[in-house]
C-alpha cells in the first residue's frame, strides 16, 4: 500500500537495534546507573501543601548534622525572566527554577522546597526531616472551574491573560493564555445545519508513566567546569535550561546522556539538574539526585486534565457546515499547557468552512505539565470524534464514511493555517474501511455487551535542528554520530540511512548519541521529529561522505570526480570512464590513508516545518454490564508514517501510543483529595494497562511520501496517542448506548451511567 | 534514620517464637511480598527479619482424611500445583492463585496475605468460608482462632506480640460441597481487589442446598461472613432468586468507604454480582460432585 515511488535496499528492513542486547541483558546504563568516586547522595524536601506561603526555611540542624556536606532552598537559585526559545515554543526559565526549588510559594503537594546532599542515602534522607519549613497553608485551586470562580484565589500575582484575552476578562486571573482560531462565519454556518450537537467532555490529569524516574549526577569541577549525567529527551536542552536558570555559562556546562527508560515528553524539562548542581558547588563534590516513583507522579509533568466544549453542524448529506470548540487545560502551577496546540489539532481532520476554536491556559495547584505524547491532541479528538460519531448516528451514516467525506485533502488549508502538502488522511481511513476489523461481526462473550468505536487523529509533528556526522573507518565500516537520546529505536534508523546512502551493512555502522561537548547542536528527542529531522542530517552527512569518497574514486582511476557516480554502494565509472571496475565502500575505505586521509560527512538541518500525519483507530470494547468492567477485544491502528525507515518500531510506536491511550480511556487519572493530596501516586493505583489488559495491537502502515523528506519519512511517536480516547469512548456507546463525556471509563463511572440509562 | 537490620532463618519453631518475643521491633518474613514493599516505602525496616522459611512446620501442604493443613509460609505457585487440594478447595486455590503475578506466587504465602491484615487480601474469604482455622503459636504455647476471627482492622490481627501463624487447617469438605471465589479488579491483573466474595455450598442428593457460607472482602474494615447470604441460599435450588436474595444480603451488610480505588455505592452493588456469581459456581461446581 505504497505511494513513495523510491525502492530501497535497507531502508524498510528489519535488522536489531544496536543497543537491544545491552538492554535486554541489563547492561545498559540509564540515569540512576552512575557513580562517581566521592560521590554524595541528595534528598528532595517537598511541599506537604498544595498551595502555601512559605514562611521561613531553618536548614541548621540539617546542616549541623554528621555526613551532611550541602542544604540549598530557593535562595539558591536565582529568579529570573530568562525564556529558552525552542522552535514556536518558549521555556520559562524562571518557572522552571521555581519548579525545581520554590521561592515564595508552594504550588503543589510535592514541589520542591529544599535540598541536602549527605554520605549516604540515610543520612540525607535524615536532615531532610530535619529541615524546619514553615508554611502559611492556602486554599488550593485544584480544576479549571475552581480556578475560574470570580471569587477563586490567585496563584501567581501580576499574572496577566496573553493572546487574545475577551474583552471582559478579570484583571486578576489564573488565566495565563487565551488564543483562538476563527474561519467564516460561524452563526450563518449554523443556521444553515440540519443537525447540531453540543456536548462538554473532560478529561483528567494523567501521567506518561515512563518506567525509569528522573535521575541525575553533577560535579562541579575545582575549573568551575560542570558535568552532569543525566536521563534526558535533550541534553543540549538540559545544558541551556541549567545556564539560564543558574545563571552560569553553558561553556562551562557538559551534559552527558544515559540510556533513556521512557519519557514521552516527560523528559524534556529539568527538575532535579539544577539542584544536583547547586548542591555539588555548595558540597565541593558530585551529588546524585534520583527521584522516587511517588515523587515522579507528584512533581514531574504529567499532562493537563481538561474540559471541552464542541459543537458541530452538519447538513443532511453529512457535511460539516459548522463548528465552534472552547478548550479549557489545567497548565498545573506555573502557564503553559498544551491547550492551544490541543486547538489546532481539534478539526484539523477536517474542512469546515465555519470555525470558532478557543483555548483557556489555566493554572492550578498541580504539578506543572510537561509534554506527553503529542501534547493537547488527545483530548481535543477525544471531545471531536465523540461528537463526530454523534453526528454520524444521528445521520444513520457510517462513521468512516462521514469522515471521509469531510476529510482534508492536499491543497486544502488547514483549521490551523498552512495549506496542506500531501498527506495520508483519506489513505488511512480507507485502508480502515477495507481492513478486516472494520467488517467482522461483534460476538459478546455470555453476560457481556460489545461495541466498536472508530476515531480519527492528527499531529503537526516536528522539524528543528539537527547534527549529524557519519565517519569512515579503513575496515570499511562506520561511526553516525547525533545528540538525539535514542527513545524509540532512532539510533538503528540511523544506521539504516547511512547504509542505504553508503552501502554499508547495518551492523557495521555504529549509531552514537553524543554529548553536548562532542556533536553540533541537537534540539530534543521530541515532536516525532528525530527519524525526520536528525534522519535528514544523517542522511546529509552520509552524501557528504559519499561525495568525498567519489572524489577519492577519482584520484585512484585519474579521472574528473564528475566521471564517477554511485550505486548501491560502489563508485562507479561513468560514461569517459569506462572500463574501470567499481570500487566499493570497503576497497575505498582500505585506501583512505593513500588517497588523502580520513573521511568525516557532516551535516546540520534547520527544519522549519515537518510531515504532518494522521491516523484512524478502530476498536472492539466488551463490558460487563453488571460491574462496569470493560476490556478492549481488538484494536487496530492505521497510520500514514511517510516512510517507515524500520517498520518494527514503527509498529511498536503505533501499538506504544495506542496503548497508552487506552490507559488514558480506561483507568488513569490523577486522584486528588479535597486539600489537593494525591491519592494514587504508585502504579497499583494509577492504573496504567498491564500487557495482559491489552489484546495484540494490529497495525496498518500506509506510505504517503512527505516532499520534505528525502526518503519521505514523516514522523510515527505522537499520531497513535491522539485517536483512541474517543475510538474507546465510541465503542463504549455502541455497546451500551451512552455517550460517556467524562474520562476515564472506570467500572464505577460505567456503572453508575449504566444504572442511570436504566 | 532506619536502623541497621538484621537478618535470622531459624530452623525451629521454639528458635522464631524466642526471636520474636524478645525484640519487639524483629518482624516475621515469609514471602516478603508485602513486608519488604512496605518497609520500603515508608523507610522503616524492622531491627530482624525473621524468615519463617526453614522452620518444617510453616512450609508444606497435606490434605488427609481430616483436611488441609497448610505451612503458613508456603508459596502459593506450591499451592497451586497441589492436584487434590485444587479438586477439594477450587475456590481457595483460585484465590491463592490470584495474589499478584507469577513472579510473586513464588514467594507469596497465605499466612503472609492474613497477617498482613488487609481488608482486601485475596484469600481471607476463601478460608472463611471453608471454616478455616489459624494455628498460632507465641511464647505461652499454641491455640487456634477461627479466620473470621483473625483479622480485626486493616492492619490488625489477634496476633500478639511474638506470636507466629504457623498454619492453617481446613476441614474436608463434606459430600456434595464446593467454594468459588471472585474479586473485583479494574484491570486483568497485578490489582487489589476492589470487592471479593466467596461462597461455599453443600448441597444434599436432590440438588437442594443444606449448608452455605459467603464471606465478602474489601467493603468493610476487615472481611466479613455474611450469615443473612447464606440463609438466602439455605433450603433453596440455588436458583435466581435465591442467588440474587443472597447478592442483596451481601450489599446490604457491606459497610465500603470511598477511596481511590472505588466508590462506596459501586462497590456495595459490585459485591452483590460477585457473591450472587461466586455462589453460581459453587453451586455448579457441587452438582457436579458425587
Ligand atoms: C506486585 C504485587 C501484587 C500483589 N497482588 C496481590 C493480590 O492480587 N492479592 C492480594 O491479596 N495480595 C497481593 N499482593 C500482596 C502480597 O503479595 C500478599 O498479601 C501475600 O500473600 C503476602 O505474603 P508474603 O508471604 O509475601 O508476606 P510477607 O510480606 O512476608 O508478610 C506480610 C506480613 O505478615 C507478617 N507475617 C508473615 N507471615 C507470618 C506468620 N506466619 N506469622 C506471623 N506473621 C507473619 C509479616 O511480618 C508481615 O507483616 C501483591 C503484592 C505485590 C508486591
Amino acid at each position: 500500500m505504497s505511494t513513495a515511488t523510491k525502492t530501497f535496499e535497507h531502508v524498510g528492513t528489519r535488522p536489531i537495534r544496536h543497543d537491544g542486547l545491552d538492554k535486554v541483558t541489563g547492561r545498559a546504563n540509564y540515569g540512576a546507573d552512575y557513580a562517581l568516586p566521592g560521590m554524595l547522595h541528595g534528598y528532595v524536601v517537598r511541599s506537604p501543601h498544595a498551595h502555601a506561603r512559605i514562611v521561613s526555611i531553618d536548614t541548621s540542624a540539617a546542616e549541623a548534622m554528621a555526613g551532611v556536606k550541602a542544604v540549598v532552598t530557593g535562595s539558591d537559585i536565582p529568579k529570573t525572566n530568562a525564556k529558552l526559545v525552542m522552535g514556536e515554543a518558549a521555556l520559562d526559565l524562571g518557572a522552571m527554577g521555581d519548579n525545581a526549588l520554590a521561592h515564595d510559594k508552594a504550588l503543589y503537594e510535592g514541589h520542591a522546597v529544599a535540598a541536602v546532599a549527605a554520605t549516604s542515602p540515610e543520612i540525607a534522607s535524615a536532615a531532610a526531616e530535619a529541615i524546619r519549613v514553615v508554611y502559611e497553608p492556602l486554599q488550593p485551586v485544584m480544576n479549571v472551574d475552581q480556578a475560574l470562580a470570580p471569587d477563586a484565589l490567585i496563584l501567581h500575582d501580576g499574572m496577566v491573560t496573553k493572546g487574545r484575552p475577551k474583552p471582559d476578562a478579570p484583571t486578576r486571573t489564573n488565566v495565563a493564555l487565551r488564543m483562538e482560531l476563527t474561519r467564516g462565519d460561524l452563526d450563518k454556518g449554523f443556521a444553515g445545519a440540519d443537525v447540531v450537537i453540543e456536548r462538554t467532555f473532560t478529561t483528567p490529569m494523567v501521567h506518561q508513566g515512563y518506567i525509569e524516574p528522573h535521575a541525575c549526577v553533577a560535579r562541579w569541577g575545582e575549573d568551575g567546569q560542570v558535568v552532569v549525567w543525566t536521563s534526558t529527551q535533550g541534553h543540549f536542552v538540559v545544558r541551556d535550561c541549567c545556564a539560564g536558570i543558574l545563571g552560569i555559562d553553558a561553556a562551562r556546562i557538559k551534559v552527558i546522556p544515559s540510556e533513556i527508560g521512557g519519557g514521552f515528553g516527560g523528559k524534556i524539562p529539568v527538575y532535579l539538574e539544577p539542584v544536583a548542581i547547586a548542591l555539588a558547588r555548595k558540597a565541593h563534590r558530585p551529588v546524585k539526585l534520583v527521584m522516587s516513583r511517588e515523587d515522579v507522579f507528584r512533581a514531574s509533568g504529567p499532562t493537563s486534565g481538561t474540559k471541552i466544549r464542541v459543537k458541530l453542524g452538519a447538513k443532511k448529506d453529512g457535511s460539516f457546515v459548522a463548528a465552534s470548540a472552547s478548550l479549557y487545560y489545567e497548565a498545573g502551577a506555573y502557564a503553559g499547557s498544551p491547550a492551544g496546540a490541543g486547538a489546532m489539532c481539534a478539526i484539523a481532520a477536517y474542512d469546515i468552512p465555519n470555525f470558532l476554536v478557543e483555548a483557556y491556559d489555566i493554572v492550578v495547584n498541580r504539578p506543572k505539565v510537561a509534554a506527553y505524547r503529542a501534547p493537547g491532541a488527545p483530548a481535543a479528538a477525544f471531545a471531536v470524534e465523540s461528537v463526530v460519531d454523534e453526528v454520524a448516528r444521528r445521520l444513520g451514516k457510517d462513521p468512516i464514511e462521514l469522515r471521509l467525506q469531510n476529510a482534508v485533502r492536499e491543497g486544502d488549508q488547514a483549521a490551523y493555517g498552512p495549506e496542506f502538502g500531501p498527506i495520508g488522511l483519506r489513505e488511512v481511513l480507507e485502508a480502515a474501511r477495507c481492513h478486516p476489523h472494520w467488517k467482522a461481526p461483534l460476538v459478546p462473550q455470555p453476560g457481556r455487551k460489545v461495541g466498536r468505536g472508530v476515531a480519527c487523529g492528527f499531529w503537526f509533528n516536528a522539524g528543528l535542528n539537527s547534527s549529524a556526522t557519519v565517519s569512515l573507518s579503513a575496515d570499511g565500516s562506520a561511526n553516525v554520530v547525533t545528540g538525539n537520546p535514542d527513545i524509540g529505536g532512532t539510533r538503528v534508523a540511523q544506521a539504516l540511512m547511512v547504509s542505504e546512502e553508503l552501502g554499508i551493512p547495518v551492523e557495521r555502522v555504529r549509531p552514537i548519541v553524543a554529548d553536548t561537548d562532542s556533536i553540533g547542536y541537537n534540539d530534543v528527542t521530541g515532536g516525532s521529529r528525530v527519524c525526520y529531522a536528525t534522519g535528514m542530517a544523517v542522511i546529509e552527512a552520509a552524501r557528504d561522505a559519499q561525495a568525498q569518497l567519489r572524489a577519492r574514486a577519482a584520484k585512484i582511476w585519474d579521472v574528473p570526480v564528475e566521471q564517477v557516480g554511485w550505486e548501491r554502494g560502489r563508485a562507479i565509472a561513468l560514461n569517459g570512464a569506462s572500463g574501470r571496475e567499481p570500487l566499493t565502500v570497503s576497497e575505498l575505505a582500505a585506501k583512505l590513508m593513500h588517497t588523502g586521509g580520513p573521511i568525516i560527512g557532516s551535516a546540520t538541518v534547520n527544519a522549519p516545518m515537518a510531515g504532518p500525519a494522521f491516523g484512524a483507530h478502530i476498536c472492539d470494547l466488551e463490558v460487563d454490564e453488571d460491574t462496569g468492567v470493560s476490556r478492549v477485544v481488538r484494536y487496530t491502528v492505521v497510520q500514514d508514517v511517510g516512510k517507515a525507515v524500520h517498520p518494527s518500531y514503527v509498529e511498536g510506536q503505533m501499538q506504544g501510543g495506542a496503548s497508552q491511550g487506552i490507559g488514558w480511556a480506561l483507568n488513569e487519572e490523577y486522584v486528588y483529595d479535597a486539600e489537593g493530596h494525591l491519592q494514587n501516586p504508585g502504579f497499583l493505583d494509577y492504573r496504567m494497562p498491564v500487557a495482559s489488559d491489552l489484546p495484540m495491537i494490529d497495525t496498518v502502515i500506509i506510505e504517503v511520501a512527505n516532499p520534505l523528506h528525502p526518503y519521505g519519512v514523516r514522523g510515527v511517536g505522537e499520531v497513535p496517542i491522539v485517536p483512541p480516547l474517543a475510538a474507546v469512548a465510541n465503542a463504549m456507546h455502541d455497546a451500551t448506548r451512552v455517550r460517556f463525556t467524562a474520562l476515564p471509563l472506570s467500572p464505577p463511572r460505567v456503572l453508575a451511567a449504566l444504572k442511570q440509562r436504566g | 534514620m532506619p536502623q541497621t537490620q538484621a537478618y535470622e532463618a531459624p530452623r525451629t519453631l521454639a528458635d522464631a517464637v524466642r526471636l520474636l518475643s524478645t525484640d519487639g521491633h524483629a518482624r516475621p518474613l515469609a514471602g516478603g511480598t508485602d513486608l519488604l514493599v512496605q518497609s520500603r516505602a515508608t523507610q522503616k525496616l524492622p531491627s530482624t527479619f525473621v524468615d519463617l522459611k526453614r522452620i518444617p512446620e510453616l512450609v508444606g501442604i497435606e490434605v488427609g482424611p481430616d483436611g488441609l493443613r497448610l505451612g503458613a509460609a508456603t508459596s502459593a505457585a506450591v499451592i497451586c500445583e497441589h492436584a487434590e487440594a485444587r479438586r477439594l478447595w477450587p475456590g481457595l486455590v483460585e484465590a491463592i492463585g490470584l495474589l499478584g503475578s507469577t513472579q510473586i506466587q513464588g514467594r507469596a504465602s497465605v499466612g503472609g496475605n492474613l497477617c498482613n491484615g488487609s481488608p482486601a487480601a485475596d484469600t481471607t474469604c476463601s478460608l472463611i468460608v471453608n471454616r478455616a482455622r489459624g494455628v498460632i503459636a507465641g511464647a505461652k504455647g499454641e491455640r487456634t482462632v477461627e479466620v473470621e476471627r483473625f483479622t480485626t482492622g486493616p492492619g490488625r490481627t489477634v496476633l500478639e506480640p511474638g506470636d507466629l501463624l504457623v498454619a492453617l487447617v481446613v476441614p474436608r469438605p463434606a459430600a456434595r460441597t464446593a467454594d468459588a471465589y471472585l474479586r473485583l479488579i479494574p484491570r486483568s491483573e497485578m490489582d487489589i481487589a476492589a470487592a471479593g466474595a466467596a461462597a461455599s455450598v453443600t448441597l444434599d442428593e436432590r440438588g437442594v442446598c443444606t449448608a452455605a457460607r459467603v464471606a465478602i472482602g474489601a467493603v468493610a474494615p476487615t472481611a466479613l461472613l455474611v450469615p443473612a447470604a447464606a440463609d438466602a441460599l439455605i433450603g433453596s435450588r440455588l436458583d435466581d432468586a435465591a442467588l440474587r436474595r443472597a447478592a442483596d444480603a451481601a450489599s446490604a451488610a457491606a459497610r465500603p468507604i470511598d477511596d481511590k480505588r472505588g466508590t462506596a455505592v459501586y462497590r456495595k452493588t459490585v459485591v452483590g454480582v460477585l457473591t450472587r456469581r461466586a455462589a453460581g459456581i459453587a453451586a455448579e461446581r457441587a452438582r457436579a460432585r458425587p
